[in-house]
């Protein structure tokens, strides 16, 4: 019951974010702030992530590569399809459930307990178009971080594997184009949008309808952080289902 | 002006608020006191339009909120001014922002003129210099004032405010009372304080109703509530020996 009450709550928080817009140029710096805190404060950590892990899933490919039969190019073509089609959109998204939503969370979350939230009711602002909205639209850019994770990602599988001395330069861009079929990266977007719509929503009703204190707010963003990968991996494998098989 | 009439509010079944009626007048310091529990912030948030009541009505200048659309109740907002607890600041905001707020969002007056209107206020709160401050770079009573700031600067008709000096020592609360006093005077805006602080009731108290399990159990002024022999209120009221004191001597004199 607890399940489909919350569900509820969540679809109803919804409408009332889609619902009284805030004055646009309040809305338009609420979006350029949510921007830079949401996705510019998450370039750094997102590239570090992609460069290592596609240098590490090109090294593991080559070691475990020891048929001759196989040529050396499938190096490139294991690192660009595992990039493209989950590493980065997928991996990527639950590590900024961690980030972003706990983020979220917890600023809302501290809101809400320092009645802040009832500030913004009293003043007569619709405070959940006020505190989400702006982090929905500001997540709609999160698909420029996926393209250059997925870039730096086979960026990284390049240098280590040719800079590693598994394949040549050569063999790698030849297998780096094989078999490329460009409805996978429109796939990946696709499932993209939705991970930035469900990073932004369900972090935010974590926080809005949090009661109680400080130690509260902590557990909603555990909370928060779980049911966002949970999420996330279950429109995951429905799209992939829907999209490519 | 605002009028209770019969109000009823219950919590699953639990009865909160047991049918008040009660006139909060203008230009005069309202103040509800009453020990935990007794309804007061439930009262209030009715009065805010936060919780809606089971029965009975709530009328501003005469006008039933009930009736109003949500329209009206959101130009009604524009003219309520709200001191939280805890101040309830934005504290992504500076001072001058938080302050600012309601005029960026109701108004169009230029940046030059916002500034203006927002250091008028600081002024009248005493907190001149402290525009660019973070409210974690100030103290609490500082924190309070500024809340005062952000709740007058609309120049609102109406000012409610939830315990404003709890956590404050003994001179800061009796400076935010006299202030919230002096701006009610001033602007002729209809208060209405929640306290449990009997250093406010006996300083502020133009009007005080005192509330019990839900219901209005006394009403009157600071001068009456030392001579009232009304138990309920005596037991509450003057609950500390150094109170039982004050009124002894309060009354020898009288």
């Amino acid at each position: 019951m607890t399940y489909l009450h919350s569900i509820g709550e969540y679809f109803i928080m919804l409408k009332g974010v889609f619902g009284r817009m805030t004055k646009a140029p309040v809305l338009r710096n609420l979006i350029l702030k949510e921007i830079n805190e949401l996705i510019i404060g998450s370039l750094g950590i997102v590239a570090f992530l992609s460069f290592f892990i596609g240098a590490v899933v090109a090294i593991q490919t080559a070691l475990n590569l020891n048929n001759p039969l196989i040529p050396k190019s499938l190096v490139a073509y294991a690192a660009r399809q595992s990039v493209i089609l989950e590493f980065s959109p997928t991996f990527i998204s639950i590590i900024m459930a961690g980030k972003v939503g706990s983020f979220i969370t917890s600023s809302i979350g501290s809101m809400r307990v320092t009645e802040q939230i009832d500030a913004l009711e009293v003043m007569g602002i619709n405070s959940q178009n006020y505190l989400i909205f702006p982090k929905i639209v500001a997540m709609f850019t999160y698909p420029f971080v996926i393209a250059i994770s997925m870039f730096l990602g086979i960026l990284g599988a390049y240098c280590a594997a040719v800079l590693g001395g598994f394949v040549t330069s050569d063999q790698f861009i030849t297998g780096l184009q094989d078999d490329f079929i460009p409805f996978h990266l429109t796939y990946a977007f696709i499932k993209t949008i939705l991970f930035a719509f469900i990073l932004a929503t369900v972090p935010a009703y974590h926080g809005y309808f949090m009661k109680g204190g400080a130690l509260e707010v902590g557990e909603a963003s555990t909370t928060s952080f779980v049911w966002t990968s949970v999420i996330l991996i279950a429109t995951n494998y429905a799209v992939t289902q829907l999209l490519l098989s | 002006m605002i009028e209770v009439k019969n109000l009823y509010k219950s919590f699953q079944g639990q009865q909160v608020l047991n049918g008040i009626d009660y006139v909060f007048e203008r230009g005069k310091t309202n103040l509800i006191i009453g020990q935990s529990g007794s309804g007061k912030s439930v009262f209030l948030k009715c009065m805010l339009g936060l919780f809606k009541p089971d029965k009975g009505t709530i009328e501003y200048d005469g006008k039933p909120f009930s009736n109003f659309s949500d329209v009206e109740q959101r130009e009604l907002r524009k003219e309520i001014g709200m001191l939280f607890q805890g101040g309830a600041l934005f504290d992504s905001m500076t001072v001058e922002e938080n302050i600012m707020f309601p005029l960026k969002m109701f108004t169009n007056q230029k940046k030059s003129e916002s500034k203006a209107r927002v250091r008028e206020v600081l002024e009248r709160v005493n907190l001149e210099g402290t525009e660019k401050k973070m409210p974690s770079e100030i103290s609490g009573g500082m924190q309070k004032r500024v809340a005062i700031a952000r709740a007058i600067v609309n120049k609102p008709k109406y000012l409610f405010c939830d315990e404003p000096n709890s956590g404050l020592d003994p001179k800061t609360a009796t400076v935010i009372d006299n202030l919230i006093q002096d701006l009610t005077h001033e602007n002729d805006i209809t208060t209405v304080l929640i306290t449990h602080d009997m250093n406010s009731v006996l300083e502020i108290g133009e009007r005080i109703a005192f509330l019990k399990d839900g219901v209005l159990a006394w009403k009157g002024t600071k001068s009456e509530i030392f001579q009232t022999e009304d138990e309920t209120v005596t037991d509450f009221v003057y609950s500390s020996n150094l109170f039982q004191k004050v009124r002894e001597a309060q009354n020898k004199k009288l």
